[in-house]
Protein backbone atom coordinates (compact mmCIF):
# COMPACT_ATOMS: atom_id res chain seq x y z
CA UNK A 1 0.00 0.00 0.00
CA UNK A 2 1.33 3.69 -0.80
CA UNK A 3 2.73 5.92 1.78
CA UNK A 4 0.44 8.62 1.78
CA UNK A 5 2.89 11.95 3.28
CA UNK A 6 0.90 15.20 4.46
CA UNK A 7 2.82 18.38 4.18
CA UNK A 8 1.64 20.25 7.34
CA UNK A 9 2.83 23.39 5.22
CA UNK A 10 -0.49 23.10 2.74
CA UNK A 11 -2.71 22.92 5.21
CA UNK A 12 -5.37 26.15 5.99
CA UNK A 13 -7.11 26.78 9.34
CA UNK A 14 -10.32 28.01 8.89
CA UNK A 15 -11.99 30.29 10.95
CA UNK A 16 -15.94 29.29 12.59
CA UNK A 17 -18.48 30.61 14.21
CA UNK A 18 -19.55 29.33 17.65
CA UNK A 19 -22.52 29.98 19.78
CA UNK A 20 -21.79 30.97 23.47
CA UNK A 21 -25.24 30.98 24.98
CA UNK A 22 -27.44 32.14 25.49
CA UNK A 23 -27.95 28.95 27.95
CA UNK A 24 -24.78 29.45 28.93
CA UNK A 25 -23.88 29.18 32.54
CA UNK A 26 -20.88 31.18 32.57
CA UNK A 27 -22.68 33.59 30.71
CA UNK A 28 -24.89 34.88 33.67
CA UNK A 29 -28.11 34.74 32.24
CA UNK A 30 -29.30 35.06 28.47
CA UNK A 31 -26.25 36.51 26.98
CA UNK A 32 -25.51 35.20 23.46
CA UNK A 33 -21.98 35.79 22.04
CA UNK A 34 -21.46 34.80 18.47
CA UNK A 35 -17.60 33.91 18.25
CA UNK A 36 -15.44 33.89 15.62
CA UNK A 37 -12.61 31.10 16.08
CA UNK A 38 -9.72 29.67 15.04
CA UNK A 39 -8.97 26.64 16.72
CA UNK A 40 -9.48 28.28 20.01
CA UNK A 41 -8.26 31.25 19.65
CA UNK A 42 -11.19 34.01 20.00
CA UNK A 43 -11.22 36.47 16.52
CA UNK A 44 -14.09 37.82 17.40
CA UNK A 45 -17.33 38.64 19.38
CA UNK A 46 -20.40 39.71 18.78
CA UNK A 47 -22.53 40.12 21.29
CA UNK A 48 -26.61 39.04 20.67
CA UNK A 49 -29.31 40.79 22.80
CA UNK A 50 -33.06 40.88 23.05
CA UNK A 51 -33.56 37.30 25.08
CA UNK A 52 -34.47 38.64 28.02
CA UNK A 53 -36.03 41.86 26.43
CA UNK A 54 -38.87 43.60 28.64
CA UNK A 55 -39.26 46.86 27.91
CA UNK A 56 -38.66 48.63 30.67
CA UNK A 57 -38.51 51.85 29.05
CA UNK A 58 -41.21 51.82 27.50
CA UNK A 59 -43.77 50.49 30.11
CA UNK A 60 -42.15 53.51 32.29
CA UNK A 61 -43.94 55.97 29.76
CA UNK A 62 -47.39 54.37 30.84
CA UNK A 63 -46.80 54.63 34.59
CA UNK A 64 -46.82 57.35 36.82
CA UNK A 65 -43.86 58.29 38.43
CA UNK A 66 -43.98 56.80 41.84
CA UNK A 67 -44.68 53.69 40.09
CA UNK A 68 -41.81 53.48 38.03
CA UNK A 69 -39.54 52.63 40.88
CA UNK A 70 -40.76 48.92 41.16
CA UNK A 71 -39.41 48.43 37.74
CA UNK A 72 -36.15 49.79 37.86
CA UNK A 73 -35.80 46.52 40.52
CA UNK A 74 -36.28 44.20 37.73
CA UNK A 75 -33.08 46.16 36.07
CA UNK A 76 -29.81 45.55 37.55
CA UNK A 77 -31.32 43.57 40.68
CA UNK A 78 -27.82 43.27 42.66
CA UNK A 79 -28.01 46.72 43.30
CA UNK A 80 -32.24 47.12 42.68
CA UNK A 81 -31.33 49.66 45.82
CA UNK A 82 -29.39 51.89 44.30
CA UNK A 83 -31.58 51.69 41.15
CA UNK A 84 -34.39 52.69 42.88
CA UNK A 85 -32.19 55.53 44.60
CA UNK A 86 -31.21 57.09 41.00
CA UNK A 87 -34.62 57.58 39.78
CA UNK A 88 -35.98 58.78 43.12
CA UNK A 89 -33.42 61.11 43.05
CA UNK A 90 -34.21 62.12 38.90
CA UNK A 91 -37.58 62.92 40.37
CA UNK A 92 -36.64 65.10 43.54
CA UNK A 93 -34.09 66.80 40.82
CA UNK A 94 -37.02 67.55 39.16
CA UNK A 95 -39.29 68.88 41.95
CA UNK A 96 -37.14 70.51 43.43
CA UNK A 97 -37.61 69.33 46.71
CA UNK A 98 -34.79 69.09 49.36
CA UNK A 99 -35.60 65.17 51.27
CA UNK A 100 -34.74 65.00 55.16
CA UNK A 101 -31.29 64.36 56.26
CA UNK A 102 -32.28 60.98 57.47
CA UNK A 103 -33.34 59.40 54.08
CA UNK A 104 -29.94 60.65 52.25
CA UNK A 105 -28.07 58.70 55.04
CA UNK A 106 -30.36 55.66 55.31
CA UNK A 107 -30.29 55.68 51.42
CA UNK A 108 -26.11 55.70 51.42
CA UNK A 109 -25.72 53.11 54.18
CA UNK A 110 -28.46 50.59 51.86
CA UNK A 111 -26.89 51.50 48.56
CA UNK A 112 -23.30 50.77 50.29
CA UNK A 113 -24.50 47.54 51.80
CA UNK A 114 -26.34 46.85 48.59
CA UNK A 115 -23.00 47.21 47.10
CA UNK A 116 -21.23 44.97 49.32
CA UNK A 117 -23.70 41.70 48.47
CA UNK A 118 -23.49 42.27 45.14
CA UNK A 119 -19.77 42.17 45.17
CA UNK A 120 -19.72 39.28 47.53
CA UNK A 121 -22.31 37.64 45.02
CA UNK A 122 -19.63 38.18 42.30
CA UNK A 123 -16.67 37.10 44.15
CA UNK A 124 -18.62 33.82 44.70
CA UNK A 125 -19.65 32.99 40.69
CA UNK A 126 -15.87 34.65 39.83
CA UNK A 127 -13.97 31.96 41.40
CA UNK A 128 -16.98 29.36 40.41
CA UNK A 129 -16.23 30.31 37.22
CA UNK A 130 -12.24 29.67 37.30
CA UNK A 131 -12.87 26.53 39.34
CA UNK A 132 -12.99 27.09 42.50
CA UNK A 133 -16.12 25.83 44.34
CA UNK A 134 -15.52 27.04 47.87
CA UNK A 135 -15.94 31.01 47.04
CA UNK A 136 -19.82 30.56 46.25
CA UNK A 137 -20.18 28.56 49.58
CA UNK A 138 -18.51 31.43 51.69
CA UNK A 139 -19.60 34.28 49.85
CA UNK A 140 -23.33 33.38 50.10
CA UNK A 141 -23.04 32.53 53.38
CA UNK A 142 -21.96 36.29 54.01
CA UNK A 143 -24.30 37.53 51.82
CA UNK A 144 -27.12 36.22 53.78
CA UNK A 145 -26.38 38.61 56.09
CA UNK A 146 -26.70 41.72 54.08
CA UNK A 147 -30.43 39.88 52.60
CA UNK A 148 -31.30 39.68 56.28
CA UNK A 149 -30.59 43.06 57.28
CA UNK A 150 -32.62 44.47 54.32
CA UNK A 151 -35.43 42.11 54.76
CA UNK A 152 -36.08 43.53 58.42
CA UNK A 153 -36.20 46.87 57.23
CA UNK A 154 -37.54 46.67 53.59
CA UNK A 155 -39.87 43.60 53.67
CA UNK A 156 -38.10 41.97 50.78
CA UNK A 157 -34.76 40.47 49.81
CA UNK A 158 -33.68 41.48 46.73
CA UNK A 159 -36.18 43.35 44.91
CA UNK A 160 -36.73 46.14 47.95
CA UNK A 161 -38.89 48.95 46.43
CA UNK A 162 -37.50 50.65 49.27
CA UNK A 163 -36.83 54.25 48.01
CA UNK A 164 -39.53 56.33 46.97
CA UNK A 165 -39.74 59.82 45.54
CA UNK A 166 -39.57 62.28 48.47
CA UNK A 167 -38.12 59.63 50.73
CA UNK A 168 -38.05 55.95 52.01
CA UNK A 169 -40.77 53.15 52.26
CA UNK A 170 -40.43 52.06 56.00
CA UNK A 171 -38.33 53.53 58.73
CA UNK A 172 -35.86 51.93 59.54
CA UNK A 173 -35.89 48.44 62.15
CA UNK A 174 -35.19 48.90 65.43
CA UNK A 175 -32.50 46.25 65.47
CA UNK A 176 -30.63 47.75 62.13
CA UNK A 177 -27.88 49.01 64.02
CA UNK A 178 -27.47 46.02 65.76
CA UNK A 179 -27.53 43.73 62.50
CA UNK A 180 -25.06 45.99 60.92
CA UNK A 181 -22.89 46.79 63.45
CA UNK A 182 -22.86 42.51 63.84
CA UNK A 183 -21.70 42.75 59.79
CA UNK A 184 -19.35 44.81 59.81
CA UNK A 185 -16.53 43.29 62.17
CA UNK A 186 -17.41 39.78 60.50
CA UNK A 187 -16.74 40.87 56.90
CA UNK A 188 -13.20 42.55 57.86
CA UNK A 189 -12.81 39.41 59.64
CA UNK A 190 -13.75 36.98 56.26
CA UNK A 191 -11.91 39.29 53.67
CA UNK A 192 -8.38 38.53 54.41
CA UNK A 193 -9.57 34.85 54.38
CA UNK A 194 -10.89 35.39 51.05
CA UNK A 195 -7.45 36.38 49.64
CA UNK A 196 -5.81 33.99 51.58
CA UNK A 197 -8.03 31.13 49.42
CA UNK A 198 -8.41 32.60 46.48
CA UNK A 199 -6.20 35.73 45.62
CA UNK A 200 -2.90 34.14 46.64
CA UNK A 201 -3.84 30.99 44.94
CA UNK A 202 -1.25 30.36 41.95
CA UNK A 203 -3.99 29.11 39.90
CA UNK A 204 -6.11 31.75 40.06
CA UNK A 205 -3.07 34.44 39.67
CA UNK A 206 -2.36 32.38 36.68
CA UNK A 207 -5.62 33.01 34.74
CA UNK A 208 -5.93 36.35 35.85
CA UNK A 209 -2.59 37.88 35.55
CA UNK A 210 -2.25 39.62 32.31
CA UNK A 211 -5.23 38.27 30.99
CA UNK A 212 -7.80 40.52 29.43
CA UNK A 213 -6.11 43.48 29.14
CA UNK A 214 -7.67 46.71 28.62
CA UNK A 215 -6.13 50.43 27.99
CA UNK A 216 -6.75 53.27 29.51
CA UNK A 217 -7.77 54.62 26.18
CA UNK A 218 -10.02 52.01 25.33
CA UNK A 219 -11.71 52.13 28.78
CA UNK A 220 -12.53 55.51 28.03
CA UNK A 221 -13.74 55.47 24.33
CA UNK A 222 -15.77 52.57 25.30
CA UNK A 223 -17.55 54.11 27.61
CA UNK A 224 -16.89 51.53 30.37
CA UNK A 225 -17.34 52.14 33.69
CA UNK A 226 -17.61 51.36 37.34
CA UNK A 227 -14.33 48.62 38.55
CA UNK A 228 -14.35 47.89 34.98
CA UNK A 229 -12.90 51.23 33.75
CA UNK A 230 -11.40 51.47 37.61
CA UNK A 231 -9.24 48.81 36.69
CA UNK A 232 -7.77 50.63 34.10
CA UNK A 233 -6.62 53.67 35.91
CA UNK A 234 -9.65 55.66 35.21
CA UNK A 235 -11.49 58.01 37.69
CA UNK A 236 -14.11 56.85 36.62
CA UNK A 237 -16.37 56.74 40.66
CA UNK A 238 -19.82 59.26 40.14
CA UNK A 239 -19.77 59.00 43.98
CA UNK A 240 -16.37 61.13 44.01
CA UNK A 241 -17.55 63.04 40.98
CA UNK A 242 -20.71 64.14 41.55
CA UNK A 243 -21.34 63.10 45.44
CA UNK A 244 -25.15 62.55 45.84
CA UNK A 245 -27.44 61.68 48.79
CA UNK A 246 -24.92 61.83 52.00
CA UNK A 247 -21.84 60.67 50.12
CA UNK A 248 -20.26 64.57 50.19
CA UNK A 249 -19.99 63.97 54.10
CA UNK A 250 -18.18 60.67 53.97
CA UNK A 251 -14.70 60.13 53.56
CA UNK A 252 -13.63 57.53 51.29
CA UNK A 253 -10.96 56.57 48.55
CA UNK A 254 -11.59 55.69 45.27
CA UNK A 255 -9.93 52.69 44.30
CA UNK A 256 -7.62 53.02 41.09
CA UNK A 257 -5.86 50.26 39.79
CA UNK A 258 -3.32 50.86 36.70
CA UNK A 259 -2.67 47.25 35.31
CA UNK A 260 -6.21 46.67 33.16
CA UNK A 261 -5.80 42.97 33.43
CA UNK A 262 -8.35 40.80 35.10
CA UNK A 263 -6.71 40.49 38.50
CA UNK A 264 -6.53 44.56 38.64
CA UNK A 265 -10.15 44.36 37.93
CA UNK A 266 -10.44 41.34 40.75
CA UNK A 267 -8.37 43.80 43.11
CA UNK A 268 -11.01 47.00 42.66
CA UNK A 269 -14.11 45.11 43.87
CA UNK A 270 -12.35 43.08 46.99
CA UNK A 271 -10.66 46.70 48.12
CA UNK A 272 -14.21 48.35 47.38
CA UNK A 273 -15.51 46.35 49.65
CA UNK A 274 -13.82 47.18 52.73
CA UNK A 275 -13.98 50.83 51.29
CA UNK A 276 -18.06 50.64 51.38
CA UNK A 277 -17.45 49.40 55.25
CA UNK A 278 -16.04 52.26 56.18
CA UNK A 279 -18.62 54.58 54.79
CA UNK A 280 -21.35 52.53 56.62
CA UNK A 281 -18.88 52.82 59.85
CA UNK A 282 -18.61 56.46 59.73
CA UNK A 283 -22.93 56.98 59.04
CA UNK A 284 -23.92 54.46 60.92
CA UNK A 285 -24.00 55.67 64.89
CA UNK A 286 -24.94 58.85 64.06
CA UNK A 287 -28.14 58.74 61.83
CA UNK A 288 -30.26 62.55 61.96
CA UNK A 289 -34.10 62.01 63.32
CA UNK A 290 -35.86 63.75 60.95
CA UNK A 291 -38.37 62.15 59.29
CA UNK A 292 -38.35 59.55 56.86
CA UNK A 293 -40.37 61.86 53.91
CA UNK A 294 -40.46 64.76 52.66
CA UNK A 295 -43.95 66.16 51.43
CA UNK A 296 -44.88 65.18 47.88
CA UNK A 297 -48.42 65.34 46.76
CA UNK A 298 -49.64 61.74 46.03
CA UNK A 299 -49.93 62.03 42.41
CA UNK A 300 -46.93 63.45 41.15
CA UNK A 301 -46.08 65.92 38.04
CA UNK A 302 -42.87 66.87 37.08
CA UNK A 303 -42.56 70.27 35.36
CA UNK A 304 -41.64 70.26 31.64
CA UNK A 305 -38.09 69.60 30.73
CA UNK A 306 -35.09 66.80 30.87
CA UNK A 307 -33.51 65.46 34.30
CA UNK A 308 -30.80 63.58 34.40
CA UNK A 309 -29.37 61.80 37.19
CA UNK A 310 -26.59 59.66 37.74
CA UNK A 311 -25.17 57.13 40.46
CA UNK A 312 -22.42 54.68 41.11
CA UNK A 313 -24.24 50.92 41.06
CA UNK A 314 -22.11 48.08 41.85
CA UNK A 315 -20.85 47.75 38.21
CA UNK A 316 -20.80 51.16 37.52
CA UNK A 317 -22.35 54.60 36.33
CA UNK A 318 -26.21 54.45 36.09
CA UNK A 319 -27.69 57.58 34.09
CA UNK A 320 -31.43 57.94 34.23
CA UNK A 321 -32.61 60.41 31.73
CA UNK A 322 -36.16 61.84 31.92
CA UNK A 323 -38.23 63.78 29.84
CA UNK A 324 -41.07 65.28 31.17
CA UNK A 325 -44.05 67.10 29.17
CA UNK A 326 -45.80 68.04 31.96
CA UNK A 327 -48.29 65.31 32.47
CA UNK A 328 -48.59 62.35 35.17
CA UNK A 329 -46.09 60.11 33.27
CA UNK A 330 -43.21 60.60 31.53
CA UNK A 331 -42.83 61.14 27.86
CA UNK A 332 -39.73 59.08 27.67
CA UNK A 333 -36.94 57.35 30.31
CA UNK A 334 -33.59 56.27 29.21
CA UNK A 335 -31.39 54.51 31.05
CA UNK A 336 -28.19 54.46 30.48
CA UNK A 337 -26.84 51.43 32.46
CA UNK A 338 -23.20 50.36 32.66
CA UNK A 339 -23.41 46.53 31.49
CA UNK A 340 -24.36 47.50 28.48
CA UNK A 341 -21.10 49.70 28.11
CA UNK A 342 -19.11 47.14 29.48
CA UNK A 343 -19.83 44.69 27.00
CA UNK A 344 -18.48 46.73 24.71
CA UNK A 345 -14.88 46.51 26.73
CA UNK A 346 -15.10 42.66 26.37
CA UNK A 347 -15.22 42.70 22.74
CA UNK A 348 -11.56 44.42 22.59
CA UNK A 349 -10.61 42.32 26.45
CA UNK A 350 -11.55 39.08 24.41
CA UNK A 351 -9.69 38.90 21.19
CA UNK A 352 -7.01 36.78 20.84
CA UNK A 353 -7.86 34.69 23.91
CA UNK A 354 -8.84 31.44 24.70
CA UNK A 355 -12.67 30.68 25.22
CA UNK A 356 -11.71 29.66 28.29
CA UNK A 357 -10.56 33.02 29.56
CA UNK A 358 -13.00 34.58 28.14
CA UNK A 359 -15.14 33.40 30.77
CA UNK A 360 -12.88 34.49 33.04
CA UNK A 361 -12.81 37.51 31.26
CA UNK A 362 -16.71 38.05 31.82
CA UNK A 363 -16.70 37.48 35.25
CA UNK A 364 -14.43 40.11 36.11
CA UNK A 365 -16.75 42.42 33.85
CA UNK A 366 -19.45 41.57 36.49
CA UNK A 367 -22.38 41.45 33.79
CA UNK A 368 -26.21 41.28 35.05
CA UNK A 369 -27.53 40.20 31.99
CA UNK A 370 -31.06 41.76 32.46
CA UNK A 371 -29.41 45.52 33.31
CA UNK A 372 -27.49 45.27 29.83
CA UNK A 373 -31.41 44.14 28.19
CA UNK A 374 -33.94 46.37 29.39
CA UNK B 1 15.61 24.79 38.92
CA UNK B 2 12.59 27.17 38.85
CA UNK B 3 10.49 24.20 37.05
CA UNK B 4 10.53 22.39 41.00
CA UNK B 5 10.54 26.03 42.26
CA UNK B 6 7.23 26.45 40.67
CA UNK B 7 6.12 23.21 41.99
CA UNK B 8 6.49 23.96 45.73
CA UNK B 9 5.11 27.38 45.67
CA UNK B 10 1.97 25.86 44.06
CA UNK B 11 1.55 23.19 46.41
CA UNK B 12 2.27 26.23 49.55
CA UNK B 13 -0.94 28.04 48.20
CA UNK B 14 -2.95 25.39 47.92
CA UNK B 15 -2.09 24.38 51.43
CA UNK B 16 -2.38 28.02 52.17
CA UNK B 17 -6.50 28.34 50.96
CA UNK B 18 -6.79 24.56 52.49
CA UNK B 19 -5.60 26.14 55.74
CA UNK B 20 -8.81 28.39 55.49
CA UNK B 21 -11.73 25.46 54.33
CA UNK B 22 -10.00 22.99 57.21
CA UNK B 23 -10.52 25.53 59.64
CA UNK B 24 -14.01 25.95 58.95
CA UNK B 25 -14.51 22.00 58.22
CA UNK B 26 -13.00 20.29 60.87
CA UNK B 27 -15.10 22.14 64.21
CA UNK B 28 -18.03 21.40 61.88
CA UNK B 29 -17.72 18.39 62.58
CA UNK B 30 -17.22 17.89 66.23
CA UNK B 31 -19.92 20.23 67.55
CA UNK B 32 -21.91 21.47 63.87
CA UNK B 33 -20.52 25.25 65.26
CA UNK B 34 -20.47 26.86 62.10
CA UNK B 35 -23.33 25.50 60.37
CA UNK B 36 -26.12 28.05 59.19
CA UNK B 37 -27.99 26.07 56.92
CA UNK B 38 -31.58 25.79 58.34
CA UNK B 39 -33.44 21.74 57.23
CA UNK B 40 -36.29 23.97 56.62
CA UNK B 41 -39.40 21.78 56.48
CA UNK B 42 -38.16 19.96 59.78
CA UNK B 43 -37.09 23.78 61.69
CA UNK B 44 -39.51 26.39 61.30
CA UNK B 45 -38.20 29.10 58.61
CA UNK B 46 -37.24 32.66 59.69
CA UNK B 47 -39.94 35.46 58.52
CA UNK B 48 -39.80 39.44 59.78
CA UNK B 49 -42.80 40.73 60.56
CA UNK B 50 -42.18 43.41 57.56
CA UNK B 51 -41.98 40.47 55.10
CA UNK B 52 -44.29 41.59 52.47
CA UNK B 53 -45.57 38.11 51.47
CA UNK B 54 -49.00 38.64 50.18
CA UNK B 55 -51.89 41.33 50.45
CA UNK B 56 -54.46 40.40 52.64
CA UNK B 57 -57.64 42.37 54.15
CA UNK B 58 -58.00 42.60 57.88
CA UNK B 59 -61.69 41.65 59.05
CA UNK B 60 -62.55 41.36 62.76
CA UNK B 61 -64.41 38.74 64.85
CA UNK B 62 -67.94 40.18 63.57
CA UNK B 63 -66.89 39.64 59.70
CA UNK B 64 -66.41 43.59 59.30
CA UNK B 65 -63.99 44.91 57.30
CA UNK B 66 -62.51 48.56 56.67
CA UNK B 67 -62.43 48.85 53.02
CA UNK B 68 -64.89 51.52 51.92
CA UNK B 69 -63.85 51.13 48.35
CA UNK B 70 -62.31 54.49 47.15
CA UNK B 71 -60.21 52.79 44.54
CA UNK B 72 -57.16 54.34 45.76
CA UNK B 73 -55.01 51.04 45.83
CA UNK B 74 -56.43 50.46 41.71
CA UNK B 75 -55.07 53.45 41.08
CA UNK B 76 -51.56 53.26 43.33
CA UNK B 77 -51.05 49.44 41.65
CA UNK B 78 -48.23 49.74 38.63
CA UNK B 79 -50.00 46.70 36.78
CA UNK B 80 -53.46 46.01 37.35
CA UNK B 81 -52.86 43.54 40.27
CA UNK B 82 -56.21 45.09 42.35
CA UNK B 83 -59.95 44.93 40.80
CA UNK B 84 -62.53 46.59 43.41
CA UNK B 85 -66.42 45.61 41.81
CA UNK B 86 -68.80 48.06 43.62
CA UNK B 87 -72.11 49.44 43.92
CA UNK B 88 -73.96 52.82 45.48
CA UNK B 89 -76.21 50.70 48.19
CA UNK B 90 -78.75 52.51 50.04
CA UNK B 91 -78.16 53.08 53.96
CA UNK B 92 -81.15 52.73 55.63
CA UNK B 93 -80.65 54.53 58.80
CA UNK B 94 -79.25 58.31 56.93
CA UNK B 95 -81.32 57.36 53.69
CA UNK B 96 -78.11 57.97 51.20
CA UNK B 97 -76.61 56.32 49.23
CA UNK B 98 -72.74 55.03 49.91
CA UNK B 99 -69.81 53.49 48.44
CA UNK B 100 -70.02 49.03 49.17
CA UNK B 101 -67.19 47.11 47.65
CA UNK B 102 -68.59 43.43 46.36
CA UNK B 103 -65.76 42.50 45.41
CA UNK B 104 -61.61 42.94 46.50
CA UNK B 105 -59.81 40.69 43.88
CA UNK B 106 -56.13 40.39 43.80
CA UNK B 107 -53.71 38.96 41.76
CA UNK B 108 -51.37 37.69 43.32
CA UNK B 109 -49.58 35.89 40.21
CA UNK B 110 -48.88 39.50 39.00
CA UNK B 111 -48.42 41.39 42.33
CA UNK B 112 -44.57 42.68 42.69
CA UNK B 113 -44.69 43.54 46.09
CA UNK B 114 -43.82 47.28 45.72
CA UNK B 115 -46.65 48.22 48.87
CA UNK B 116 -47.70 51.20 46.77
CA UNK B 117 -51.33 50.06 47.54
CA UNK B 118 -50.64 49.74 51.25
CA UNK B 119 -49.25 53.22 51.25
CA UNK B 120 -52.25 54.79 49.28
CA UNK B 121 -54.97 53.06 51.98
CA UNK B 122 -56.63 56.27 53.53
CA UNK B 123 -58.62 53.73 56.08
CA UNK B 124 -55.96 50.75 56.53
CA UNK B 125 -57.85 48.37 55.18
CA UNK B 126 -55.48 46.21 53.27
CA UNK B 127 -51.98 45.02 54.30
CA UNK B 128 -49.05 42.79 54.73
CA UNK B 129 -49.16 38.94 55.31
CA UNK B 130 -45.95 36.95 55.71
CA UNK B 131 -47.36 33.60 54.78
CA UNK B 132 -44.87 32.67 51.76
CA UNK B 133 -46.80 29.83 51.02
CA UNK B 134 -48.36 30.21 47.87
CA UNK B 135 -47.67 28.09 45.05
CA UNK B 136 -50.59 26.29 43.35
CA UNK B 137 -50.57 23.50 40.94
CA UNK B 138 -52.75 26.35 38.24
CA UNK B 139 -51.78 30.54 38.41
CA UNK B 140 -55.72 30.89 38.19
CA UNK B 141 -55.98 29.84 41.73
CA UNK B 142 -53.70 32.98 42.48
CA UNK B 143 -56.54 35.68 41.99
CA UNK B 144 -57.73 36.04 45.18
CA UNK B 145 -61.65 37.75 46.83
CA UNK B 146 -59.71 39.65 49.57
CA UNK B 147 -63.19 40.48 51.29
CA UNK B 148 -65.01 37.22 53.04
CA UNK B 149 -68.29 36.13 51.83
CA UNK B 150 -70.81 37.81 53.74
CA UNK B 151 -68.56 40.48 55.29
CA UNK B 152 -69.96 44.23 55.43
CA UNK B 153 -67.92 47.22 56.18
CA UNK B 154 -67.23 48.39 59.71
CA UNK B 155 -69.38 50.97 61.34
CA UNK B 156 -67.37 54.40 61.20
CA UNK B 157 -65.17 53.88 58.67
CA UNK B 158 -65.28 56.55 56.23
CA UNK B 159 -63.76 57.62 52.94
Amino acid sequence: MEQVTLNTADLKSQEYFLNMGPQHPATHGVLRLILTLDGEVVKNIEPDLGYIHRSIEKQCEYEGYKQIIHLTDRMDYLSAHINNEAVALAIEQALEIEVPERVKVIRTIMGELTRIASHLLWWGVMGMDVGALTTFMYAFRDREMINDIMEETCGARLTMSYSTPGGVMFDLHPNFQKRVKEFIPHLRKVIPKYDELLTGNVIFQKRMKGVGYLSKEDAISLGASGPVARGSGVHSDIRKIKPYSALDKVDFKEIIYTEGDNLARYKVRMDEMLESLNIIEQLIDNIPDDGIQAKTKALIKLPKGEFLQRVETARGDLGVYIVSDGKKNPYRVKFRSPGFSNLNALIEMGKGHLIADLVAIMSTLDFVVPDIDR
Amino acid sequence: MSYIGDIIGGIKTLLNGMKVTGAYFFPNIINRKYVITRQYPDEPAIVFERFKGEVVMWHNENNEHRCTGCQACEIACPNGSIEIIWDRVLNPETGKKVKQIDQHIYHLGMCTMCNLCIQACPTNAIMWSTNFHNSTYDRSQLTKVLNRPGSKLMAGVEE
